[in-house]
């Protein structure tokens, strides 16, 4: 019931806006619209099949699980020099003409020139600096999108060895003291070890951006355990998340709980994905 | 008649200074939202604990800058321990912010550019949501800003709200901020800035080398180190707090926790004066006060003879064994009529 009444205030939002866009079209649609269509790239990363499953969100007022459908990911970050053809191409991503609605002023400001990836930078590093705006134009110029924070945490379930590590000890410990290791965004992507999936680096190098990473700040303003951003700051984090102990990903969510869709930050990339057509039938 | 009719001006002069006493504490919030600002806009000095800015006095209500900056750093926990602490302006204990009552706080928080984690603020001297921690939730290298009216005098703990809150408790990320009534504070000659907290360690206490922090420790309330102001021994040796005979001490002493209340103690003095719970409400002659985790105390004191006192939790093993303890030194003439040693 509760979910309906939210489905209907979010469309109703919607509404609204479109309804004043009526009236002042202009500044509106420049902010919603996508500004121009990208060209196209043709990154030669390896998308790995996910077979989906049901599972057990690490946040959510009740414990219902959650469907996640088969999909395709990515097997790692987006680097720099796929990012550098990206910009090659679609000029209107460049550093020095990207829009401040779209990304903000920190946006690849490591980067020597428009073209000239930070001094010093691996090539197959995990590209940072950039906004959610940007990342979501370089996954359609690609033919893909970015995956959703379940898709995201459903393989971040995943250890070495099973598709949910969720329940041994050692799983939240060691992702607490690596995330706490400064600049890691600047080593080479798959140096590290692939997990079940056979999908590389999801916790060792870059936060990653979300298609919706700020849908858990969209509802209600109590502190009663309802599901929302709030809970995320105070005792009802506790009773609210399924795993209350799994420290690693609070951080996860505290960090989505940080953004704007504009921001770029240091140490935050991301990765594709891409639905799987089916075949049966 | 005439004893009846004292004992009746008497028990209307109480009753004129009860209903006075309640009055002033009910309404107090209330007048001080109406208390308006003015003057110059000043920017609160950053100062390194145990040292706390200047006492406000009896200025009139104003504008307040104060600028924290959130990191994540490592640094010494205890001799050859090192740790990767996260703290608001690079120390442990953060920065003291001190304003008064009706003052319109604006308040920057940058969060380090180089940081890995979100990190926000929750004021306890503020009303209003999460006492400033959604507004503040701040990515690497943004800044957000929120302003607050200080409605309430005392001292108050300020932390860091980001989840998973313990965590960011437990690595460093919290403060004193002092709210004083209009007024100001009676003046004292010395005024210091002791915070206790906790930390939680994979290794043993004192074993050597970089720490992580241990969780299942965390969770457990089972911390490896109890210590003032960030580090063991922080007020020893060369860094003990210092004073005269004849002085009066102040110390503003908070508990960051996560964990364990304290039972603070200076041993060989009593504290003549203790803003319990760091309220208005003020106690006498106290030997120990407890302050919980997430509060504060304000405990002032004479100093009659010389001397080193020890200050600890007097959870004692805490002091001995974990850090909890520190050092006021106090110089000056020996006084006999308060203590001498007689064979």
């Amino acid at each position: 019931m509760q979910v309906f009444l939210k489905t209907i205030l979010f469309l109703g939002g919607f509404f609204l806006i479109f309804q004043s866009c009526g009236e002042a079209a202009e500044p509106i649609s420049t902010v919603f619209a996508s500004p121009e269509k990208e060209a196209k790239i043709n990154p030669t990363v390896k998308m790995v099949v996910i077979k989906g499953g049901e599972y057990q969100p690490f946040y959510g007022e009740d414990s219902s699980l959650v469907e996640v459908k088969d999909f395709l990911l990515d097997e790692r970050p987006v680097t720099n020099a796929e990012y550098l053809d990206f910009v090659k191409k679609n000029p209107q991503w460049k550093r020095s003409k990207a829009k401040a609605i779209f990304a903000d002023e920190t946006y690849l400001q490591n980067w020597q020139d428009d073209e000239t990836l930070p001094k010093g930078a691996d090539p197959d590093a995990a590209v940072t600096f950039v906004s959610w705006f940007a990342a979501k134009a370089y996954a359609e110029s690609a033919g893909k999108r970015l995956p959703t924070i379940d898709e995201w945490e459903y393989v971040a379930m995943a250890d070495e060895e099973s598709a949910n590590g969720r329940d041994k000890p050692e799983y939240s410990s060691k992702l607490i003291n690596l995330y706490n290791e400064k600049d890691r965004q600047t080593r080479k992507t798959k140096l590290s070890e692939p997990n079940y999936w056979g999908v590389y680096n999801m916790f060792d190098l870059v936060w990653e951006w979300t298609d919706d990473f700020n849908s858990i700040m969209t509802t209600s303003d109590t502190r009663s355990g309802t599901f929302d951003d709030k809970g995320l700051f105070c005792a009802a984090a506790a009773t609210t998340s399924t795993d209350a102990l799994n420290y690693a990903s609070y951080m996860r969510y505290a960090f989505r709980a940080s953004l704007k869709a504009n921001f770029t930050v240091a140490n935050l990339g991301f990765r594709c994905a891409r639905d799987l057509k089916t075949t049966s039938k | 008649m005439k004893q009846i009719l004292t004992s009746f001006a008497l028990a209307l002069l109480t009753l004129q200074a009860c209903k006075q006493n309640s009055t002033e504490g009910s309404a107090s919030t209330e007048n001080a939202m109406d208390i308006k600002v003015s003057g110059e806009t000043e920017t609160q000095t950053k100062l390194n604990p145990p040292m706390v800015p200047a006492p406000i006095g009896d200025r009139a209500a104003k504008k307040v800058i104060v600028h924290l900056e959130s990191t994540e750093e490592e640094g010494v926990l205890a001799d050859g321990v090192t740790y990767k602490f996260w703290t608001f302006n690079s120390t442990v204990p953060g920065s003291f912010i001190r304003v008064r009552v009706g003052d319109e706080v604006e308040l920057h928080l940058k969060n380090a550019s180089n940081s890995v984690m979100p990190h926000n603020i929750d004021l306890h001297a503020v009303n209003g949501p999460g006492g400033g921690a959604e507004a503040t939730n701040v990515a690497p290298g943004k800044t957000a800003i929120f302003n607050f009216k200080a409605l309430n005098p005392g001292l108050y703990v300020y932390h860091c709200a980001a989840a998973p809150v313990p965590l960011h408790i437990a690595n460093g990320m919290y403060g004193l901020i002092l709210v004083e009534p209009a007024g100001g504070l009676p003046k004292v000659d010395r005024e210091y800035y002791i915070m206790q907290g906790e930390f939680y360690t994979k290794g043993k206490t004192d074993e050597k080398g970089l720490q992580e922090f241990d969780q299942d420790k965390g969770v457990d309330e089972n911390p490896t180190y109890v210590v003032f102001n960030g580090k063991k021994n922080a007020l020893m040796g060369d860094k003990m707090l210092e004073a005269k005979v004849g002085e009066t001490v102040r110390i503003f002493v908070g508990n960051g926790g996560p964990n364990l209340a304290s039972s603070f103690h200076v041993i060989g003095e009593i504290f003549d004066r203790v803003y319990m719970e760091g309220g208005s409400k003020i106690n006498e002659n106290v030997q120990t006060t407890l302050i919980p985790a997430g509060g504060a105390a304000i405990v002032e004191f004479k100093v009659e003879v010389p001397g080193e006192y020890v200050i600890v939790d007097h959870s004692i093993f805490r002091a001995f064994n974990k850090g909890a303890i520190g050092k006021l030194k106090v110089t000056g003439e020996e006084n006999q009529k308060v203590f001498h040693k007689v064979q």
